[in-house]
């Protein structure tokens, strides 16, 4: 089969960020980055259909800075075959311009499953991969927790409010992964080592108008101190009577 | 003046709470852009248009009923189609989506389909001008963004819970609106609803959560957590993704960084301590309550509200006091 997986450098999380000087971005000093944590099940998810339908090709891209190169190198390493850099300096804050940049690197890799993560934690936006469906005209199952696919086709399980639904559908397809479809494999070193001679290929992003702007990014307000009520299930009483007078919680 | 769209979510052929939430903040941006009218759509399989009292009551000038038997499941691709169609030919300044799973499904695909702006889950929207700015947590919640967009018509989806839905006179009409592709041509069908257990509140919903973090040791020990949660009568459970990792919960009531974002009346963090990840998904709740052996536990940084103690013993006796407090109440 033929695969392609598209994963966005991302900020590690663990850290208090700064809002940059022009007050509509991240200040990205000190940063580190890694591939977005639904990318990572993504490309297991495409790492593990071509193991089950071997001869198959699994090509990588993203979207970035040349700088994420180090991401694309990181999904060679645990076992995708090639690489794409669209390169873009600046990610666009509009998942459509995004998508519109993705879909035309993917339009024409007569691709038989095209994979994304559910969402960028970043950007915090759930859009691109399915945007990309729409724009190559393909069918999408966005947010899987299940997967199967044999025989040009698919099912899938998916999480609603309190409820979940089965579904079905035809290949070729676009499917963005949820959490718990599986736990990403880390690089071997021969995976580490092998990746560097695997082609990793940078072009421009044709990046599409950007209709969505950020104007403004702002830290929110830090939570006021709490207080320690008591120690063990003698301060319950007090616990109690502080959430129905004072917070009025319920 | 231009008028406004929103699609009401339904499951099982009732409007979802997200579905008319979406209808109010319509409402208030049509109120706010000039008084244009809100339309309202809802699909579903036929009876779908007994719900359009509710969508009237959310703030609907203009009920949309598209009832067609291959619509009573969820169908992604007939639903969209016929959303973008109305949306092209109504000339709207807005249309607003439900942030849930099932609406940001629906609103990519509509914006593609329209080559249309989308700014996704809001949890506050402004008129500015001529420009419609929506408050959307960015970086696991750690930023807000406000994006913007001036051209029509914005799409954007609002985050469950943070619109709340309005009461109106309900004075509006109603029109039918067939699908603009038969279902049975949708690719993606959706074979099945499995419905979890409807006795208990969604996440999203519940004014009260209850979670549980490593501390607990075991599943078997949540069953103390779903204990206290009862208590309360109105509560969720959640759990921490170590929990969800061990097999202790289900992926769905994994809440963090990579889980559900929840912002209820009330939290109890049971035996959590705390991790970034984890506050990503909890840290704009109302009240915030932290039981943890630990007194330097990080969650306590976020809690309103703290006990220091084991909670083996502290849980059990909350649990009771609980359930006193409200049949006092």
């Amino acid at each position: 089969m033929n695969i392609a997986v598209c994963i966005k450098r991302v900020p590690v999380m663990e850290v208090k960020f700064a809002i940059g000087k022009d007050g509509a971005s991240v200040d990205e000093t000190g940063l580190k980055y890694d591939v977005n944590d639904f990318d990572l099940w993504a490309v297991e998810a495409a790492l593990q259909l071509n193991e089950k339908n071997p001869g198959g090709t699994v090509t990588v891209i993203s979207l970035g800075p040349d700088a994420a190169g180090e991401q694309l190198r990181k999904a060679l390493s645990m076992g995708a075959d090639k690489a794409v850099l669209l390169k873009a300096d600046k990610v666009p804050s509009d998942g459509f311009a995004v998508a519109e940049a993705l879909a035309a690197e993917l339009r024409g890799g007569n691709y038989d499953v095209i994979f994304f993560g559910k969402k960028a934690i970043d950007s915090g936006a759930e859009t691109v991969g399915i945007m990309v469906a729409e724009l190559l005209d393909l069918p999408c199952v966005p947010a899987v927790f299940k997967l199967d696919i044999a025989g040009g086709k698919g099912t899938a399980m998916r999480a609603l409010e309190g409820a979940a639904e089965v579904l079905e559908f035809p290949l070729p397809a676009v499917i963005t992964v949820d959490e718990g479809l599986n736990k990403e494999r880390l690089p071997s070193l021969k995976g580490i080592m092998a990746a560097k001679k695997k082609p990793l290929e940078t072009k421009p992003a044709q990046l599409g108008a950007a209709a969505v702007t950020v104007a403004k990014m702002e830290l929110p307000a830090e939570r006021a101190a709490g207080r320690i009520v008591g120690t063990g299930k003698d301060a319950v009483p007090e616990l109690v009577k502080l959430l129905q007078t004072e917070a009025k919680a319920f | 003046m231009a008028h406004v769209f929103a699609f009401a979510e339904s499951r099982n052929g009732e409007a979802r709470k997200a579905g008319l939430e979406a209808v109010s903040a319509a409402r208030q941006i049509a109120d706010q852009t000039g008084g244009g009218e809100v339309h309202a759509m809802i699909a579903g399989g036929p009876g779908v248009a007994g719900q359009a009292e509710r969508l009237k009551a959310a703030g609907a000038d203009v009920v949309l009923v598209v009832e067609h038997p291959g619509l009573a499941l969820y169908n992604p691709e007939a639903v969209a189609a016929t959303v973008a169609a109305r949306i092209k030919d109504g000339g709207y300044r807005a249309a607003v989506f439900s942030a849930t799973s099932q609406g940001k499904d629906l609103s990519p695909r509509v914006a593609a389909k329209l080559r249309a702006p989308l700014a996704p889950d809001a949890v506050a929207l402004a008129v500015e001008g001529d420009a419609i700015v929506v408050r959307h947590p960015m970086y696991t919640g750690k930023v807000i963004g406000s994006l913007k967009i001036t051209a029509s018509p914005a799409l954007l989806s609002v985050r469950l819970g943070a619109i709340p839905v309005g009461e109106t006179a309900g004075a509006g009409r109603v029109e039918t609106v067939p699908p603009a592709i038969d279902p049975a041509q949708g690719r993606v069908r959706v074979t099945e609803l499995k419905e979890g257990n409807t006795s208990t509140v969604d996440l999203g919903e519940a004014p009260v959560i209850v979670a549980g973090g490593r501390g607990l040791k075991s599943a078997e020990n949540f069953k103390m957590v779903e204990e206290l949660a009862q208590s309360f009568g109105n509560a969720a459970v959640g759990a921490t993704r170590a929990v969800t990792d061990e097999g202790w919960r289900p992926h769905s009531e994994q809440i963090g960084q990579t889980g559900r974002v929840v912002s209820p009346e009330l939290y109890v963090a049971v035996g959590i301590s705390g991790a970034i990840q984890h506050l990503a998904g909890m840290r704009t709740s109302k009240t915030i309550v932290a039981i943890n052996k630990d007194k330097e536990a990080p969650i306590f940084k976020v809690a309103d509200y703290g006990i220091v103690g084991d909670v083996f013993e502290v849980v059990p006796a909350l649990t009771e006091a609980v359930k006193q407090a409200k049949a006092q109440g």
